[in-house]
């Protein structure tokens, strides 16, 4: 039998449609390959092979009795942001020890309510604040890519996968999983996507319900899926999308049929080139990569427009106070009294502050103190309410280019996957990794990263889509040009499983 | 912007985070770094901008003022590092 692990998540579901296998099988064949791959890789920090065997049992029966749902028995990685029912949930942080939730996020009860196996639950870094999934309390994740040294061999160094869907990003591409959930506060989804060969989208804001995703930024954050393919894509936002009265922001919109739209082609489409992506010291072979995406979209009959968002360098510094000033007022309930871990202190400042100390890591304290800093007494007008105007202005920009462009297309990183410590030494050029990324998540709109290209080292580079609000149906056509003109990026061997 | 130990312990006490004399040094100098770069923010006048407080126009939704759920306090406990018959047990808040 071919390894149903390569399939993508189209092709698995019509194979279980024709019955050339199970759900079952399809399922084990997973759990077989996150045993033999977890030990190196670490992109679950619990595997549920029990879990998902049940599910895939009703699956099996369903399909048997010809009442499959749309995602019937197709096995996916759960980030583990998600809460899950009864299933431990941690945002991969110490703080909240053996956190079980008694309820499902709507997201995930929506991929099952569609028929989605679980197979466990994903790492990412800590409450989502990273990106190279170094910050996780469980470990590093190890990126399934290596280098292409001089000699045409694969280094051994390791990489990272990005962040903070690392896990996510790590187990799609190194085929732990048909396809996973993933969140996106200032690039999570699109930055570890491009760093794998992946396609990730992150939808308009609103599109998705936050309700039961453990909060990092609450006016950025939105969940998508991290995937194989275009088409998987558009099949899982589809099913991941809905409107849910327990959360306040989600909105009450259609959600169009994506993958029916795909092939629809894009003759005539305005496509924006925005000059203020073309950084300082932008290296060749991202260059090249964007100026490939832009002779594709022609090639296919779009039309390419240089437009201008001016406000786009600030994007990233008023996202390092807009995040950590939301962060640190969400993450205040981490105070050991109702749930996660507690450290009994002296009194009862002194327990909250051991517990606190104890349960999150250097990142996330630093950012809960750089949020505290900037909505204490005195600052709130001068970085906060500073930081929420910018941000009018750079959706303002966005709002001018719609008047002329119908997507924008730009490089989705800076530069293509890093090795371990090399830029966790210092937080800013951490930061700098998601500079084309944060101003979608500023600005509320749809963002989808697609893998394009090559860097020199022969690891995977994404070009970035970005569409009006709610218009992610022209990100999902657009992005299969690419996909058709680029190829798709399989990782070339499976060197960790061996041994 | 400096930041200096004392504020760095100021903002600690706020945030309920315990640091080390270590950490309140290294901190400082982590801190100003970033509070200066993102300083660039005050090249832009924003002196006719409304704050950005929704990303899509909608009005608040409203919904009944009724309760919809409830009667589930093992639920709510059932996760609490300290528990008695279904009560959060913490330590002495009044003195």
């Amino acid at each position: 039998m071919t390894d149903l692990t390569k399939l993508s998540l189209a092709e698995a579901r019509d194979g279980l449609a024709k019955k050339s296998f199970s759900a079952r099988e399809l399922t084990d064949a997973f759990i077989t390959a996150i045993e033999a791959s977890n030990g190196a890789l670490n992109a679950y920090v619990l595997p549920t092979p029990e879990h998902a065997r049940a599910q895939a049992a009703e699956s099996d029966k369903r399909i048997a009795a010809g009442s499959s749902r749309a995602l019937e028995g197709l096995p996916l990685g759960n980030k583990d942001l998600f809460a899950t029912k009864g299933i431990r949930t941690t945002a991969c942080s110490k703080i909240l020890d053996d956190f079980k939730p008694p309820y499902e996020s709507t997201v995930g009860q929506n991929l099952w309510d569609a028929g989605a196996v679980m197979l466990g639950k994903l790492n990412n870094d800590e409450f989502a604040m990273g990106s190279s999934n170094e910050t996780s309390a469980f470990g590093n994740v190890v990126s399934p890519w290596r280098r292409l040294g001089g000699d045409g061999q694969r280094s051994t160094d390791k990489l990272v996968p990005g962040g903070s869907s690392g896990g996510s990003s790590a187990a799609v591409s190194a085929n732990l999983c048909l396809a996973a959930t993933a969140t996106d506060t200032g690039g999570s989804i699109r930055q570890p996507a491009a760093l794998t060969g992946t396609v990730g989208i992150k939808p308009t804001y609103g599109r998705c319900s936050r309700w039961g995703i453990v909060a990092f930024a609450s006016s950025l954050d939105q969940a998508g899926p991290i995937t194989k393919t275009v088409r998987d894509a558009a099949i899982m936002l589809k099913a991941m999308a809905s409107h849910d009265p327990k959360d306040t922001t989600s909105v009450d919109a259609l959600v169009p049929d994506y993958e029916a739209a795909l092939g629809k082609g894009i003759k005539g489409l305005r496509v924006g080139i925005p000059k203020e992506y073309r950084v300082d010291g932008m290296s060749a072979e991202i260059q090249k990569l964007w100026d490939d995406g832009i002779a594709w979209l022609k090639a296919a009959g779009a039309t390419i427009h240089d437009i201008s968002l001016p406000h786009t360098k600030y994007a990233l510094p008023a996202y390092y106070i807009v995040a950590p000033a939301e962060a640190s007022s969400n993450l205040a309930r981490y105070d050991g009294m109702r749930y996660g871990m507690r450290v009994t202190g002296s009194n009862l400042t002194d327990t909250y502050e051991l517990t606190r100390a104890a349960g999150f890591g250097r990142e996330v304290r630093r950012r809960i103190l750089i949020g505290t800093y900037v909505l204490s007494a005195g600052y709130y007008d001068a970085y906060y309410l500073k930081a929420q105007k910018v941000r009018t202005l750079i959706k303002r920009d966005f709002d001018d280019a719609w008047t002329t462009v119908d997507v924008v297309l730009t490089p989705t990183t800076p530069s293509p996957a890093f090795a371990f410590g090399e830029k966790s030494g210092d937080p800013l050029a951490m930061y700098l990794e998601d500079i084309f990324t944060v101003t979608v998540n500023m600005a509320g709109l749809p963002g989808m990263s697609v893998p394009a290209g090559f860097s020199s080292q022969g690891t995977p580079l994404g070009l970035q889509l970005i569409g009006k609000p709610f218009d992610e149906t022209t990100l999902f056509q657009t992005a299969q040009v690419i996909e058709d003109a680029a190829g798709r990026f399989p990782v070339p061997d499976r060197w960790w499983m061996k041994g | 912007m400096h930041v200096d130990e004392a504020t760095v312990r100021r903002i600690a006490r706020l945030a309920r985070i315990k640091i080390s004399d270590a950490e309140a040094k290294s901190l400082e100098g982590e801190l100003s770094n970033i509070l200066d770069w993102v300083a660039q923010l005050d090249e832009v006048d924003t002196s006719a901008v409304e704050p950005m407080t929704r990303v899509v126009a909608q009005a608040m939704k409203m919904r009944d003022d009724v309760v919809a759920d409830g009667e589930i306090a093992d639920l709510v406990t059932a996760n609490a590092p300290s528990s008695e018959d279904n009560f959060f047990v913490v330590p002495k808040v009044v003195e």
